[in-house]
């Protein structure tokens, strides 16, 4: 069973002669442990459909299931949607969205202690995944003086220390130079596949994909999806493609 | 995790000059709202020092403090035989200008019997009035040291003791001297002028047939007469009604008798109700701009933060996390800056001019305006925070 389900999404903002349609029926499905890339040009639809699923921006039409729960009826929101993302989603964006008067290990730990987890536990978890990070000499340090790669190294690990069903990636590596963005890459895939999770990352930098299981072309809202890719590690299971 | 003190935490020295501003306004409203008190402290309190039960003026008149009234300095005699009446003595009121030094400065000069009902309730330093002339107690406001002679007209007083916080309803320090010496400065002519009234009463002597004989002399000290008192002060025996007593002596023709209460009533309403109303209306107006200032700058905090706030909401973080951010951080803004207000207006307001009560009451009503400004303002801002669209932390695309 898919832990992401997109089925027909359809996105129209404004109306008459100001209607813009930026999904048109695009659905995909992502396994358990497994990376897709969600390639496309600007404005193709890659975020607005990234944000339909992360129920940040309900679609006009359409239906999605994160974990086997059903989410949307069309634009209405079936579940708590914050409580769903905190719960269940880990989600990095490319200007790195970092709380800025957090240090490194409080912006990790936050997303444990939202979710009710004691502080000092959440402390010990997000110390040790930035020792693992290769962060640990940062954990007190606050966001703006990191790098940029420290910096998105500091958000994927905010996204992944709850261990979360879903990963979502919008442009992680546009900020970063080649070496740093394949760092981060790496970063998520890595992650994604020890922590078995449905990794969703939106990047039009085709160097960056190396490794993932499928790519998914967006071209005008639709999505169309590539062959699995050779040079990919096996993914837990395979899905079914599904295209407009 | 707190995020309000770890946001407070990270920008520290601009969170902690904004508490600075906001306590310069708050220490403003708190001085404002304590010389609004301290006049009416200030106008009370010469009829307060008096310790006196009623005042027995002039008929139709308000008493000493609002109009002219004067009284025959012996009447405290009859008034003394009233039954009821333990004690009974003169008072003599005047607004003065002294000097010493090069600078001159105002006094309210009251003039009463030594040791008698009148004299200053405590004398903080020296001592009181022993004798019957030349000597002076000072407020110590008027900064005038224990020794210092004064001159006042044809007389020169020494200062010999020092009292606390009496002064007249402007604010002057009261100066105690003597009645005798009050008396002789408020109704004794000066030489000229007693040499003219001497001449006048001859020729309107020698102008009427029936006082042809009196011989000018004999009538001279009648028009240099200085045995007058503004009021006569009253102390009551425990058991009297002072309802009966007032009764009593507003049958004599001539006087009128004011309970305390009716007296003060009278200052506070005639004398410095204009005063007070103008103070108090302009405190409202100082509080109704605090309270806007400090409204735009919690509003303004949460403006900065929209981005982090839909970051926050992004992550999954709940309304009552972020509302708490908001409040919290709004809360200590404004008890912070209540509190350094108050440590401000605390080390300062001994310096100013006029009196300046800050009372315990006053401040804890302004702390719960404060907290109530912190909790509307913050409203104002974690309905905009929670408006915020949590799309404003992603990119396009």
């Amino acid at each position: 069973m898919p832990v992401i389900e997109a089925r027909r999404l359809v996105k129209v903002f404004g109306r008459g002669d100001a209607e813009v349609v930026a999904l048109a029926d695009a659905s995909l499905e992502v396994d358990a442990g497994e990376l897709v890339a969600l390639m496309g040009p600007s404005g193709s639809g890659k975020t607005t459909l990234l944000r339909a699923i992360s129920l940040i921006d309900p679609p006009t039409r359409g239906a999605v299931t994160i974990a086997g729960t059903r989410v949307y009826a069309d634009e209405r929101v079936l579940v708590d949607d914050r409580r769903l993302r905190r719960e269940k989603m880990g989600i990095v964006f490319q200007a790195y969205n970092l709380i800025p008067f957090l240090t490194a290990a409080e912006n990790v730990a936050l997303v444990l202690t939202l979710n009710g987890m004691p502080a000092r536990e959440a402390f010990r978890r997000a110390r040790a995944l930035l020792t693992e990070l290769d962060l640990g000499h940062r954990a007190d340090t606050h966001p703006a003086t990191l790098s940029g790669g420290e910096q998105q190294r500091l958000a994927v690990a905010r996204a992944v220390v709850n261990d979360p069903a879903v990963i979502l990636a919008d442009e992680p590596t546009a900020s970063l130079d080649t070496e740093r963005g394949k760092a981060v890459m790496d970063l998520l895939r890595r992650l994604g596949r020890e922590r078995h999770a449905a990794v969703i990352v939106v990047t039009h930098d085709e160097r960056m994909i190396e490794g993932f299981d499928r790519v998914y072309h967006m071209t005008d809202g639709r999505v169309a999806r590539e062959r699995q890719r050779a040079s990919a590690a096996p993914s837990p299971s395979a899905a079914p493609a599904l295209t407009p | 995790m707190n995020l309000a003190a770890r946001d407070i935490r990270y920008r520290l020295g601009r969170f902690l000059l904004t508490a600075l501003g906001v306590s310069l306004l708050l220490a403003t409203v708190m001085a404002m709202g304590g010389i609004y008190r301290g006049l009416v402290e200030d106008g009370l309190s010469i009829v307060r020092a008096s310790r006196a039960d009623l005042w027995v003026v002039q008929k139709d008149t308000n008493g000493p403090f609002a109009e002219t009234s004067r009284v025959p300095e012996d009447l405290y005699r009859v008034i003394r035989v009233v039954p009821g009446v333990r004690e009974a003595s003169p008072i003599a009121f005047q607004s003065l200008q002294l000097r010493v030094g090069p600078a001159p400065f105002r006094v309210q000069l009251i003039g009463h019997r030594p040791f008698a009902l009148g004299a200053p309730p405590a004398v903080i330093a020296g001592r009181p009035i022993a004798r019957p002339h030349y000597e002076m107690v000072l407020d110590r406001k008027a900064g005038v040291p224990i020794g210092t002679e004064i001159p006042v007209g044809r007389l020169r007083f020494t200062v010999v003791g020092l009292t606390e916080g009496i002064v007249s309803n402007a604010g002057d320090p009261a100066a105690f001297v003597s009645l005798a010496d009050a008396q002789e400065i408020q109704f004794l002519k000066a030489n000229e002028a007693i040499r003219n009234d001497r001449a006048r009463l001859a020729a309107e002597i020698r102008a009427e047939p029936a006082l042809a004989s009196v011989p000018p002399e004999v009538l001279a000290p009648v028009l240099q007469d200085t045995h007058q008192a503004n009021a006569i002060l009253v102390r009551l025996d425990p058991w009297a009604d002072p309802r009966e007593v007032t009764r009593r002596i507003g049958r004599w023709n001539h006087y009128r008798a004011l309970t305390t209460a009716e007296q003060e009533a009278i200052l506070a309403q005639s004398v410095i109700d204009r005063a007070r109303q103008q103070l108090l209306l302009f405190r409202i107006i100082l509080v109704t701009v605090s309270t806007v200032i400090i409204a735009l700058i919690i509003y303004t905090m949460t403006l900065e933060k929209t981005r982090d706030i839909a970051t926050l909401k992004v992550i999954g973080a709940p309304d009552r996390t972020i509302g708490a951010l908001i409040l919290q951080e709004a809360l200590v803004l404004g008890l912070l800056g209540f509190g350094l207000g108050w440590i401000l207006i605390s080390l300062t307001y001994g310096y100013f001019p006029r009196r300046v009560a800050i009372l315990p009451f006053d401040q804890y009503v302004l702390l719960g305006i404060v907290v109530g400004i912190c909790v509307v303002a913050s409203g104002l801002g974690i309905r905009r925070a929670l408006r915020v669209d949590p799309t404003t932390a992603l990119g396009g695309g």
